[in-house]
């Protein structure tokens, strides 16, 4: 078997006495898209936070594309091809939505010390810009700054910002977090749009759109992963229905 | 943010009023006014080098006039040594602040915020007892400057109005080089750190090299200041780098609209002729002065420039 994308082995993360992730391992494969569910709680946002950079894990190791990365800083990676998306939506607020797409661009193109000439004068990157915001279809929206565009549009514009990285995995944390039906049916066929270009790790409540999306999903809970597979086996599968439907409610609505 | 028609008409108004000033003074024999508007200029340069950090950067000195004592002692000590060229004198001002902003810059960019406003407020009181201490150079009296500057024939510092062209010139100058700083490629990530680090963290950017290059550049700004400033007042003493001296900076940069270009410029002039007209009505001029500047750093959000752009907007 090919080498995969990201593999992750036996990760762990300890705050205190909780143990927030538990060993896992995962590997994604490069063109897969790969979620990550779990109840509120199980170590979502904590698995993300390492693979990312913004958080140092006590054991275990990651690795990008065969590299190791397990201990390298947040700048690194998305060097190395890793981009991201934030659960919270987090942009520059006071520049615009292009410029925000374009600084993306600028830091996987030449150095950034530059003193003279105006960046917003680059054609490259301001290229670069346009095509990215066009993919999520705020090409329209491109001059006006990004505290006057509405929390959809900035979740747009958040997938923007990580796509203009070119990176050769994404990942996404909760990006229908906030979104209106009409607006999530809309991320759901961006994403599959997007799943063709890049390896996608998916991190969601939203249980239609993970289904609908996903190659393979990984549940965890309780910071281990209780199950890996294919869509239908993971709805088949007795451990999650009983972390998701038992003590725990959460939601439930899915298949 | 666009500058509005009304903020472009005063700010034109006062560089063509700075650049004809000289005139003014000659035809009306008011050597004062040249004398008072070479100290203006001169910290309107500090004013705008502080900007840079703070209104582009985010970054909170609270020590910014020690680059003045840094370039002013740099004239001062080589003039006293016997050295009285301006061709060293400047280069090693220049040099002395730079290390100095790499120092300081290195130490309290790990930190943020509040402390990073204590740590440079603490570095520059530090400059200021090492300075109140140079007992070869006149310790808590300070130094007096003989000669002013020497560059060779080219320029005469003694002569009042080419002395005041000269530091017009530095501050148009740097002026200009801020504009292509903030407009280029670095001055996007410095501005896009000041607005959300974590986020450029995550596209890719080492925030901490960015913003230490940013505060060197700010400090060499202010150095050359300090080295026109030793040569204007012909005295250099720690009382420049003194913690108030860089409150004034603040002040005037917030006064005139931190994160515009020529806020700075135009919160050092009115400031400073605030300072002085209201020094020669009463002793208690601070007492006027303190709450005027409250109510507008209040009421006046983004501070002259902010107020201009209101204005015309009706």
């Amino acid at each position: 078997m090919a080498e995969p994308l990201l593999r992750v082995e036996k990760l762990v993360r300890r705050f205190g006495g909780i143990v927030a992730t538990d060993n896992v391992s995962l590997d994604v494969a490069s063109g897969e898209l790969h979620a990550i569910i779990g109840p509120n709680g199980a170590g979502k946002t904590t698995l993300i936070s390492q693979l990312t950079g913004h958080l140092e894990p006590h054991s275990g190791s990651v690795s990008l594309a065969g590299r190791d990365i397990t201990y390298l800083p947040a700048y690194r990676r998305c060097a190395l091809g890793l981009a991201r998306s934030f659960q919270i939506t987090s942009l520059l607020l006071d520049f615009t939505a292009a410029d925000n797409v374009a600084l993306a661009a600028q830091a996987h193109a030449g150095t950034s010390f530059r003193f003279f000439a105006n960046a917003r004068k680059e054609r490259s990157l301001r290229d670069a810009a346009h095509a990215a915001l066009d993919r999520v279809g705020l090409l329209h929206r491109a001059d006006v700054l990004v505290s006057r565009l509405s929390h959809g549009e900035r979740r747009q514009i958040e997938l923007a910002v990580a796509l203009a990285s070119k990176p050769k995995l994404l990942l996404l944390d909760e990006p229908m977090a906030g979104l209106g039906v009409t607006e999530s049916q809309g991320m759901v066929k961006l994403l599959q749009e997007l799943r063709k270009e890049v390896s996608i790790v998916l991190v969601e409540h939203d249980m239609p759109a993970v289904f609908a999306l996903a190659d393979r999903i990984s549940v965890l809970v309780y910071g281990r992963v209780i199950a890996s597979g294919d869509p239908d086996a993971i709805r088949a599968n007795e451990d999650v229905k009983r972390a998701y439907l038992g003590d725990q409610h959460v939601v439930t609505h899915h298949g | 943010m666009k500058a509005s028609t009304l903020s472009k008409a005063v700010t034109a108004v006062m560089l063509v009023g700075l650049v004809l000033l000289p005139l003014y003074s000659s035809l009306a024999g008011n050597v004062f006014i040249l004398t008072l508007f070479t100290r203006i200029v001169i910290l309107a340069l500090a004013a705008a080098s502080l900007n840079l950090i703070m209104g582009f950067g985010g970054m909170m000195s609270f020590g910014h006039a020690a680059y003045l004592g840094i370039g002013g002692y740099a004239v001062g000590m080589l003039a006293q040594e016997g050295i009285g060229s301006g061709w060293i004198q400047f280069p090693v001002a220049l040099a002395a602040s730079a290390i100095y902003a790499l120092v300081i810059g290195s130490l309290s960019l790990r930190t943020r915020g509040v402390y990073f406003i204590m740590i440079t407020l603490a570095f520059a009181q530090m400059a200021y007892y090492v300075a109140s201490g140079l007992a070869r150079y006149g310790g808590d009296d300070g130094l007096t400057v003989y000669k002013r500057s020497d560059f060779s024939g080219l320029i005469n510092l003694g002569n009042r109005t080419q002395f005041y062209y000269l530091c017009l010139a530095c501050l148009f100058g740097v002026m200009l080089l801020i504009w292509r700083i903030v407009n280029s490629r670095f001055g996007l990530v410095v501005q896009g750190l000041r607005s959300n680090e974590q986020r450029m963290q995550a596209i890719g950017f080492p925030a901490k090299r960015y913003q230490l290059v940013c505060f060197v550049i700010s400090g060499m700004m202010c150095g050359l200041a300090g080295a026109l400033l030793a040569n204007n007042t012909d005295f250099i003493s720690p009382a420049v780098m003194y913690w108030t001296r860089s409150g004034d900076l603040m002040v005037m940069v917030i006064l005139g609209g931190m994160g515009t270009l020529f806020g700075p410029v135009m919160g050092a002039v009115v400031f400073l002729l605030l300072e002085e007209f209201l020094s020669q009505i009463t002793e208690y001029w601070a007492l006027i002065m303190g709450p005027l500047l409250l109510l507008i750093v209040l009421f006046g959000r983004g501070g002259i420039m902010g107020m201009l752009g209101r204005a015309s907007r009706g």
